[in-house]
């Protein structure tokens, strides 16, 4: 299994690389193939784990343990250094009583030492490093052609794009790192690694608001990040070593495991931007749009909901399993709700991307099969779509320079390629037959049976909130398909590579909508025989079937449109006055001449973004302080 | 009932039965309001009339994405049927909405667009206590599926009494019927003029009033889930909520979104939430 070190170590030779290149061509040159090696890799990652069981592998290094620590005490020393340049002295506290513990942790492992392999692979690493290396390859590419538009648009910020792609390689390593780590030591170090990455891409702009953001995203996740050290003592102080294994922590079962679970749990929360911690996502599309991408699809908020789901299991039917569902589900909730107020097309995004990783959170709580089932499917499918939305928003932005929703209006005319394929990633985020569709489903099949009365209590979240993402997902698309006045086409602007990654990332959407009950035949089943020994059947057949009849339907409705846009004959719109020709203006009364302009609700006397998230955040640590509050009573006992 | 069977009758007999429903409900609305009204069939007439019209649009496309509309709305309607599980049918019925909302927003007439956002308010409005019909049922059940709903011995509506009155009133959503007929009304003279249906026109509308057609059978099937496999009743019942609906529809007048979607979650929660809530913990 040389090839899980290949997937850590490879992409931090090109960071290094890039970190050094100045050139530009070369950049390019190193960039795509580091990208397609990255990806083929990841693939072949992919392939193994489908075929053989979980993979352990020891690497043959005396005292690498050391070498982890002495990493980890780099990052600390590093982040020390930068919030106290920056007077942010809570961000210091919190690093430097997170080394302190980290301390006693190394201290208690020395003396009292278990081997246990340090790497390994089963289906959901497979799926995980995927995603990782297909999607986060693609992003990277995609940056080269946008961060030139960025800096020719942005001349005042400084350009230090060797490092930018640099971290960004370094931020692809570090996630495939805690997706292969089996010792929870390295998982954690792989963890702050990524922290500190989002933490220099968010502050990459050097704006005075991007460097508060950066700040923030730091200290919210050094505060969930500090739980883990504790999950350490923890297992470390009740004598069973070997537990700091993650797939040894697993089989433990709930008696042993729950508490650190519960612990990791709520850094995983953090990462995943759940409420209270969400607003360091929000704040992170300062950012330029290929770091949102790669934070909000394949890295970064994936390592928080990837953490939760390996810890599934412990939690079926434990109270602090369903207190985070209902983190989660209250986070679906609220953050769709909030999504509605939004023009900024990125804080939509921001925002429905919260909301999705709560679904997937609150299905991970619960923790049964059906429910893990769920999230994995939804972590696929939101990675993919997610990225692709936010690739063309990105374009769509250098074009109109706007990253208004309003502003979209009559899209379809001016860029009808771009369009397509944001209609087909909104398509993926909530319409049948697509993914999400398929996920939110299962997660109300899954809810409905698991530990009464909550499960119920999460159905009822997630039926109001069904009903809120497709309020604010449906008016986008409207707004993009509603022609006034046809505008020139012009998509010729538009960077080759650009353009290409957005097809490869429409292609993806699409071929896992199709392919989806094959990745839960080939992968996420066998994968959850493992964990739950046994597994109902969890998509009847007849299910499957129903969804392709709906795929079939909505594939042959294209052909359909060639025949119905050339048979109408056109007539002006309804003004309610004397429409002048054909035109947005019409005759009112008195003679005066007016010009139609529409505008999309947003409702925001009753979804307030101030008021519905400062009551969230409120419940969010209420449940989180409760949580904590459980495992230090059960630790206690 | 051998499903494919099933769902080839609904295809074929929905629009009969949908037609005499309303031809009846246009009579007894006519009666309502002291006038004789038109005959039984009118509706049948009226899209007979409109698919013979020439076909005028603002853009092509609208006409698409109202064929969409029908045949997701066909296409839900035998899922139910043919005995398929509730909450894909749910699902499907969103998706079948969006596209008329698209259909809508494509215009860019300022009537269809705000008739397409109201529509939007509506679908959110009434989309959880749709679902939680669907877990109600469950919950009595123990099967996600029609085909085992319809074959229950006792009576669902004595367990969920909550939940129907919750669906009794979003059902006034569902039929486009006063008070919640804030997209798009049964008449011209409102402040939208016909709401998101202002732009269609011909075969388009004709195809609209199809999918309402098939659309508020299906709305009735789910009032037959409550009552099980005792057919009679829920005969009964669907005759008299329909006859309710329509004394509703007469004697009240629109009311503003704010206070259709709040009232509309509000009822929800209290009534269908707080029962599927209570039999959890039973």
């Amino acid at each position: 299994m040389e090839l899980l070190i290949f997937l850590i170590l490879f992409p931090l030779l090109i960071a290094g690389l890039l970190a050094v290149i100045q050139a530009e061509h070369v950049r390019r040159a190193v960039v795509i193939s580091g990208a397609v090696l990255v990806g083929i890799a990841s693939l072949v990652a992919l392939a193994f784990s489908v075929t053989s069981q979980a993979v352990f592998y020891s690497v043959p290094v005396n005292n690498i343990g050391i070498l982890v620590f002495i990493g980890d005490i780099l990052i600390s020393g590093y982040i020390i250094f930068v919030s106290l340049k920056a007077r942010q002295y809570v961000v210091t506290g919190i690093t430097v009583i997170q080394l302190i513990l980290l301390c006693a942790v190394e201290y208690l492992a020395l003396t009292n030492h278990a081997h246990i392999p340090e790497l390994f692979s089963d289906q959901l690493s497979g799926i995980m490093s995927a995603i990782i290396g297909v999607i986060g390859g693609l992003i990277c590419v995609y940056a080269l052609g946008y961060m030139r538009e960025y800096h020719a648009e942005h001349p005042d910020r400084p350009d230090t794009r060797p490092r930018f792609f640099g971290i960004m390689f370094l931020f692809l390593s570090a996630m495939f790192g805690i997706i292969f780590s089996n010792n929870l030591l390295w998982l954690f170090f792989f963890w702050e690694i990524t922290t500190l990455c989002s933490y220099l891409l968010i502050r990459y702009p050097n704006t005075d608001e991007a460097i508060k953001n950066a700040f923030r995203a730091l200290l919210f996740n050094l505060i969930g990040g500090a739980c883990i050290p504790i999950a350490f003592l923890v297992i470390l102080l009740t004598g069973e070593s070997e537990l700091i294994g993650l797939h040894e922590l697993v089989s433990a079962g709930p008696g042993l495991a729950l508490i650190p679970a519960g612990l990791i749990a709520v850094a995983g929360l953090a990462k995943s931007a759940q409420f209270p911690f969400s607003s360091w996502l929000v704040g992170a599309m300062v950012a330029p749009t290929p770091v949102s991408a790669l934070l909000h699809s394949s890295t970064m908020v994936k390592a928080g909901v990837y953490i939760i789901a390996r810890f599934a299991p412990v939690f079926e039917g434990e109270l602090i399993g369903i207190l985070i569902a209902l983190i989660g589900g209250i986070t679906f909730l609220a953050a769709s709700a909030i999504a509605i107020s939004q023009s900024n097309a990125k804080k939509v995004l921001a925002y429905s991307t919260i909301a999705n990783l709560g679904l997937i959170v609150a299905c991970c709580g619960v923790g049964t099969a059906e429910g893990l089932w769920a999230a994995i499917l939804l972590i696929i499918f939101h990675a993919i779509a997610k990225s692709l939305l936010f690739l063309s928003v990105g374009t769509v932005e250098h074009q109109i320079h706007s990253r208004n929703i309003e502003d979209m209006s009559g899209l379809v005319t001016k860029m009808p390629r771009i369009t397509m394929m944001i209609l087909i990633g909104i398509a993926g985020m909530f319409l049948a037959p697509f993914g999400m569709l398929i996920s939110k489903w299962a997660s109300l099949h899954a809810f409905v049976e698991s530990v009464p009365p909550f499960g119920i209590l999460l159905v009822i979240i997630i039926a109001y909130g069904s009903g809120i993402t497709a309020f604010f997902w449906a008016k986008w698309m409207g707004k993009l398909i509603a022609v006034g006045e046809p505008q020139q086409k012009d998509e010729s602007h538009i960077p080759g590579s650009e353009k290409s990654i957005l097809y490869i990332l429409s292609a993806l959407t699409i071929v896992v909508c199709f392919g989806f009950p094959v990745i839960s035949w080939y992968l996420i089943e066998p994968w959850l025989l493992t964990m739950y020994q046994s597994v109902t059947e969890l998509i009847s057949l007849s299910n499957i079937e129903i969804m392709f009849m709906m795929l079939f339907l909505v594939l042959i409705m294209p052909f359909s449109l060639a025949r119905f846009t050339r048979s109408a004959t056109r007539v002006p719109r309804y003004l309610c006055g004397i429409p002048e020709s054909e035109t947005m203006v019409f005759t009112g009364s008195c003679g005066i001449k007016r010009e139609i302009e529409l505008s999309n609700y947003y409702l925001d006397t009753i979804f307030c973004e101030k008021r519905i998230s400062r009551i969230s955040v409120g419940i969010g640590i209420f449940l989180i302080v409760l949580i904590l509050n459980i495992i230090i009573v059960g630790g206690g006992l | 009932m051998n499903p494919f069977l099933a769902a080839a009758l609904f295809i074929i007999l929905a629009p009969v039965v949908g037609v005499l429903i309303t031809g009846l409900d246009r009579i007894l609305t006519a009666r309502m309001q002291g006038r004789v009204g038109p005959p039984v069939l009118q509706p049948w007439y009226d899209i007979r009339k409109l698919f013979q019209k020439k076909q005028v649009a603002v853009w092509g496309a609208q006409s698409f994405f109202i064929f969409c509309y029908l045949i997701f709305i066909i296409f839900t309607g035998a899922l139910f049927f043919a005995g398929g599980d509730i909450l894909l049918v749910i699902f499907a019925f969103t998706l079948g909405h969006v596209f008329l909302v698209l259909g809508a927003y494509v215009s860019y007439s300022p009537y269809a667009h705000i008739g397409a956002e109201r529509e939007l308010i509506q679908l959110m409005a009434v989309e959880p206590m749709i679902i939680i019909v669907a877990i109600g049922l469950y919950q009595v059940n123990d099967s996600f599926l029609v085909g085992d709903m319809i074959n229950h011995p006792g009576l669902p509506i004595l367990l969920l009494p909550g939940v129907f009155l919750g669906f009794i009133y979003i059902l006034t959503f569902k039929l486009r019927k006063s008070p919640f007929d804030l997209a798009t009304s049964h008449h011209a003279h409102q402040e939208l003029v016909k709401g998101s249906t202002t732009e269609f026109s011909g075969f388009t509308l004709g195809m609209i009033e199809l999918a309402h057609i098939y659309e508020l059978v299906v709305m009735l099937g789910f009032i037959w889930l409550f009552f099980g496999n005792n057919l009679f009743l829920s005969a009964v019942a669907i005759v008299v909520i329909m006859v309710l609906e329509i004394l509703v529809d007469n004697c009240t007048s629109r009311v503003r979104w704010q206070d259709a979607i709040t009232s509309a979650w509000f009822v929800t929660l209290v009534a269908g939430a707080g029962n599927i809530f209570a039999l959890s913990i039973m």
